[in-house]
């Protein structure tokens, strides 16, 4: 093995990618772990504000569905960076400011729970509509068929729209959560130590900037290429009892 | 159309006790457009009422006002002696009230409306287990009965998609039927199958029919109407034009147009 990277020449790139000190590896990926930690949570706050989002645009009064509109439409206008900026700011402001109103000190906020509270808000905007079209796409005669039997809302909700509407939002939400995956970059302009600022780190403490970038888009591409073995089975999951496009197949 | 009212009245029987629907002068609009315009109508137990009419009558509309998919727009609905309580813009004024009713009442759609992603089986047991709260292991029992008996005993573990028209309106009707609802409403549910596959479909409403199974059933179908119904109504543009017992109303219709109306539908 080191004889390969020997004659490969990659030795000292091995070195210091080696997860035991002097190698940052372990910097490497314990950003790479923040960062999901925030992608999941980011991508679940993301998807309760999105259903919420979908059956009040769907189903709600013309207060609610103008104040979703505005939400979508503003989150989605604005460049995520400059929503993250924005969000964190007001966000630990308006915390700080409450807490000294009550009397308490500054409160330092957690990077991970401001992560996910700032990139979760931006997710819900794009959740909204992904769940909005595919509840649309659920053929209304499913739903009158639940109703008709005496289902009460909530059970309808949860035994044949959300399980109907599955195979519409699938691709949509695998979307999101890639893209959750890679907004966590973003919080390195806040400080926030997840896989990107990590890299750079290491890298600006090494000058091995090759290295350490190449690294840390192999990690994203493994979760990406990870994530998409799991939205597969998903998928199919979410299709079953559907004939497949390609004849002959199930 | 004093007509109507009059031979809506005389079909009021005394005995109440033996009505399973009964519905009182309903009206329904769509916007300015009045598609129901006070219809009365009594289903006793054990009857087999046909709704027949032209496009555009108001029998479908009629009949899912019975259980509130569409919100009449003023009218009274008792269904096995228990008044539908409305608002006064014709809302169910209770939404535990109606959906206990509607539990009683099977419906069975044109387009089938089976949930596409579950098996016969689950589509069958699902109102059972989770609306009523039988056992599980009761309802598969049950629902393999049923499925047996609409002749799909073999399809149980297969999904809606997979199968033919009529064999998804059987499952629909065996999902229909494990409600055991005490009346089993029907709407056109012949429309949407190929010609050579209404016959299956028919056979199994006639085997409830003639097994006592009170239905209100829309349809297209004259010959079958006139074969197992007990009662006949004949709708016009929202109103009852004619009704009585199928020989005589198809043997010897008195309003022209419900003459005329025979006679396209040949």
């Amino acid at each position: 093995m080191d004889l390969i990277l020997e004659t490969l020449g990659l030795a000292k790139s091995a070195e210091l990618l080696s997860l035991s000190p002097p190698g940052w590896g372990s910097n490497l990926l314990r950003g790479l772990a923040n960062s999901l930690q925030i992608a999941f949570g980011a991508f679940g706050f993301g998807l309760v504000i999105g259903l919420f989002g979908a059956y009040g645009k769907l189903y709600g009064g013309v207060v609610m569905r103008d104040l979703l509109a505005i939400y979508t439409t503003v989150i989605r206008a604005v460049p995520e960076l400059v929503l993250i900026l924005i969000l964190y700011y007001v966000g630990t402001d308006l915390i700080n400011q409450a807490s000294q109103a009550m009397g308490y000190g500054r409160v330092e906020i957690s990077g991970v729970v401001a992560g996910i509270w700032v990139l979760g808000i931006v997710q819900g905007a794009y959740s909204t509509e992904v769940l909005r079209g595919a509840i649309q796409a659920v053929p209304p005669g499913q739903i009158e068929a639940a109703r008709a039997f005496g289902m009460p809302p909530l059970m309808l909700m949860r035994r044949v729209t959300i399980p109907a509407m599955m195979s519409f939002a699938t691709p949509g939400l695998a979307n999101l959560w890639l893209i959750a995956t890679k907004d966590t970059a973003l919080l390195a302009i806040v400080g926030f130590s997840e896989l990107t600022l990590e890299t750079r780190q290491a890298a600006a403490s090494t000058r091995a900037y090759f290295t350490f970038f190449l690294a840390a888009g192999a990690l994203y591409l493994i979760v990406t290429l990870c994530s998409g073995a799991v939205f597969a089975r998903i998928e199919k999951w979410a299709r079953r009892g559907q004939r497949s496009l390609r004849s002959g197949e199930r | 159309m004093a007509t109507a009212d009059s031979i809506a009245a005389t079909m009021q029987s005394p005995d109440t006790q033996d009505e399973a629907i009964c519905v009182t002068d309903l009206h329904k609009s769509f916007g300015a457009l009045e598609v129901l315009k006070g219809l009365s109508l009594t289903a006793h137990k054990g009857d087999v009422v046909a709704i027949i009419g032209g496009s555009g009558s108001g029998k479908s509309t009629f009949l899912r006002c019975i259980n509130f998919l569409e919100t009449p727009t003023s009218g009274q609905i008792v269904v096995s002696g228990e008044e539908i309580q409305m608002r006064p813009d014709g809302s169910p004024a209770n939404r535990r009230q109606i959906e206990r009713v509607r539990t009683r009442l099977g419906m069975v759609f044109q387009a089938f409306n089976l949930w596409t992603h579950r098996t016969l089986l689950e589509n069958v047991i699902e109102v059972p287990v989770y609306v009523l709260k039988v056992p599980r292991a009761e309802a598969i029992e049950n629902a393999k009965v049923l499925l047996d008996r609409v002749g799909l005993g073999e399809k149980a573990d297969t999904f809606p998609a997979f199968l033919s028209g009529g064999q998804q309106q059987r499952a629909a009707i065996a999902r229909a039927l494990a409600v055991d609802p005490s009346v089993m409403l029907f709407d056109e549910p012949t429309s949407a199958l190929d010609p050579e596959l209404v016959g299956e479909v028919l056979n199994v409403i006639r085997d409830l029919a003639a097994e006592g199974r009170t239905m209100l059933l829309v349809t297209h179908e004259m010959k079958f109407a006139r074969e197992v119904a007990t009662h006949v109504v004949y709708l016009f543009e929202g109103r009852i034009e004619e009704q009585g017992p199928p020989a005589e109303l198809f043997g010897n219709p008195k309003s022209a147009r419900l003459k005329q109306f025979l006679k396209t539908v040949g």
